[in-house]
């Protein structure tokens, strides 16, 4: 059995994902870190911020790969991730942020809603 | 017997004894008059006190970003041909108005962001009109330079404006932050197109009204909307000479990505984890000076703990852990919440529902992570019309600098607490993080602070203060923070291209042709 993937998506975040999907193309996700939006995921154009040799692959959620900085990734601990949305606009670029609402970051099982599972 | 009275809670923006008016509706600010979004959308605009919209700001689009650059673009010739005494009357008027305006800047600040109108009226908004004068005096005394190249080749050069540049503002001093990048663009020459944090949209606005007849049109304006949309529209677009951007790492990366493809610099300024280190000389007497270093911890709730240089993690020396925790927990458990337009009121809301959701998501996983909470740890739920504010208790985490939560900026009023046992070790911890925007040292003992504020790697270092914010006191981070400076006159090497004039006395050709 292959290691499971490390980031797992709920059903609400799923369709949010495949929705922008259908209406931008393929997507993105990138765990932020740092100030104001900071410690949130990123949805964005694949082709507007392609992974950089810092970047971990941590797998993907709605078809759409999920990179943290590997640096990042290290100080945190290497944890699990659910990815979750929460009503209120992401202040960020994130494209979610149009549709007043914004994907958060969870620790899986610390929620009551159950992840959907990686896809691939 | 004189009797101390409470100073007055101010009234909410719109109601009839506010220091501030209040419309329903708000426009884009583009070439001195309020303009209406293209495509006609508005968002609410909520106060973080109450949790509810108390008037709504455009939803724009990148056809408004386009706008609103016809206009900075028509202006820009003018302005930066405008001789140095012209631009700086501008900019000292901007101060005079903001200073005339100090309680309705105040309080417009605070119920836009929720932080106490007791720091709004002594920091936000003087610092904002300071920063005005500062640079108005700066360009005063700027002088370009002439290098001798030989008896009859000189090299002149002069600063020029760069023209028209995009500016994104952060949610956590809408109209501080803000004065901290149009003063330097405008000093410098240079026409602006502003992007105003999409939960703080408003207040900046408040300051464009007074603005009307005191800044050239075209020379600010200000466009809100969605950062998906308009900040990106803003920050890749081919019209702009350069970005400027105060956020998060994905979209620092994103911004300085779009600087790339179009040939522009760009500065960052991405937040920090920043280290306060008390060694134990500090209880050497239980003086004034003592009592300053407490409040430097405690200083971890200024703002609500939302800024980008918030001292969230402090290490203490382990020798006067027990007697000191106690001393700094006593101060923070005297912190009153409460309406921010009460000027009693120490510790307001948190900007967002987001925030608020954050920061409690942290406090759990820093007690999964086995941080032990010695204060604070919740919500705090108000009363009254403040029921669904977004308040959060003060809060201290105990543990390790390896937990998530010494590691990742949690923009809240939450410190992670952790000991030392020497200055080695002190400077390791302080240094073992990604970020390296601020930093604070306290101690007596001078050759300390010096070689401690040498080697912690940060773009700035409190010695024996903290969240002082003057102007010439250069301001920008190390590492993940971010690249550039701001609140200096060096800015203006930031918003100035360099022009060399080589010049020839000489009659003679050179001969090879």
């Amino acid at each position: 059995m292959s290691t499971p993937a490390r980031v797992t998506v709920t059903p609400q975040a799923a369709d949010k994902i495949r929705a922008l999907a259908a209406r931008h193309g393929p997507l993105v996700l990138h765990q932020s870190g740092g100030c104001c939006d900071g410690s949130s995921p990123m949805c964005l154009l694949a082709d507007e911020l392609p992974p950089g040799p810092g970047d971990r692959l941590l797998g993907e959620v709605a078809g759409t790969p999920f990179y943290i900085d590997a640096d990042q990734d290290r100080r945190w601990g290497e944890p699990e991730f659910l990815i979750d949305i929460q009503p209120g606009a992401a202040t960020s670029f994130s494209l979610e942020g149009t549709d007043d609402v914004h994907f958060v970051i969870r620790a899986p099982g610390a929620t009551e809603n159950r992840p959907e599972g990686a896809t691939s | 017997m004189a009797t101390i009275e409470k100073p007055a809670v101010f009234e909410a923006p719109g109601h009839a004894d506010s220091p501030v008016t209040l419309k329903p509706r708000y426009e884009n600010f583009i070439g001195g008059e309020w303009i209406a979004p293209v495509s006609g959308e508005y968002t609410d605009n909520l106060s973080p006190a109450t949790g509810k919209a108390f008037c709504q700001v455009p939803k724009s689009t990148p056809a408004d970003i386009e706008l609103a650059l016809d206009a900075a673009h028509a202006a820009a010739p003018a302005w930066g041909r405008a001789s140095l005494t012209e631009r700086s009357r501008v900019l000292n008027r901007i101060a005079d108005a903001i200073d005339a305006n100090l309680e309705m800047l105040g309080v417009a600040e605070s119920w836009e962001n929720g932080k106490p109108v007791r720091e709004t009226l002594a920091a936000d908004i003087p610092l904002a009109a300071d920063h005005f004068r500062y640079f108005a005096s700066v360009i005063r005394a700027e002088e370009g330079s002439i290098a001798e190249i030989d008896g009859q080749t000189m090299a002149y050069h002069f600063r020029e404006p760069l023209g028209v540049v995009g500016q994104i503002i952060p949610f956590n001093f809408p109209i501080l932050m803000a004065a901290w990048k149009i003063a330097p663009a405008l000093a410098a020459g240079n026409c602006t197109v502003v992007k105003p944090a999409s939960p703080t949209p408003w207040s900046l606005l408040k300051l464009c009204e007074l603005l009307e007849d005191i800044v050239p049109a075209g020379v600010l304006n200000v466009v809100n909307g969605p950062g998906a949309e308009t900040g990106r529209a803003l920050a890749s677009n081919k019209r702009i000479a350069k970005i400027a951007f105060t956020g998060e790492t994905v979209t620092g990366r994103l911004i300085m990505g779009y600087a790339a493809q179009n040939l522009i610099p760009s500065t960052t300024e991405l937040g920090g984890k920043s280290p306060n280190v008390f060694f134990a000389d500090i209880m050497a007497e239980d003086d004034e000076f003592f009592d300053k270093a407490i409040e430097g911890l405690v200083l971890y709730a200024f703002n609500k703990g939302e800024v980008c240089t918030c001292p969230s993690r402090a290490l203490i020396e382990e020798s006067i852990y027990d007697e000191f925790m106690p001393r700094v927990l006593e101060r923070i458990g005297a912190i009153t919440q409460g309406s921010p337009l009460d000027p009693s009121t120490m510790l307001g809301p948190q900007v967002s529902s987001a925030q608020l959701a954050k920061i409690q998501s942290y406090v759990e996983i820093g007690r999964a992570e086995g941080a032990e909470v010695l204060i604070g740890g919740d919500r705090n739920v108000l009363e009254g019309e403040l029921a669904e504010g977004y308040y959060h208790e003060p809060t201290v985490l105990k543990g390790t600098n390896d937990m998530r939560v010494f590691q990742e900026e949690i923009f809240g009023p939450v410190v992670s607490v952790t000991t030392f046992k020497d200055e080695a070790q002190a400077l390791e911890i302080a240094n073992d993080t990604m970020y390296g925007l601020g930093a604070g040292v306290w101690t007596r003992d001078g050759a300390r602070a010096y070689r401690m504020g040498r080697a912690i790697k940060a773009g700035r270092v409190w010695t024996n203060c903290y969240h002082l914010y003057p102007a010439h006191a250069a301001f920008g981070g190390y590492k993940a923070s971010g690249v550039g400076r701001e609140n200096h006159k060096m800015m203006l090497d930031h918003y100035s291209q360099t022009k060399n004039l080589l010049v020839s006395y000489d009659p003679k050709a050179m001969g090879f042709f």
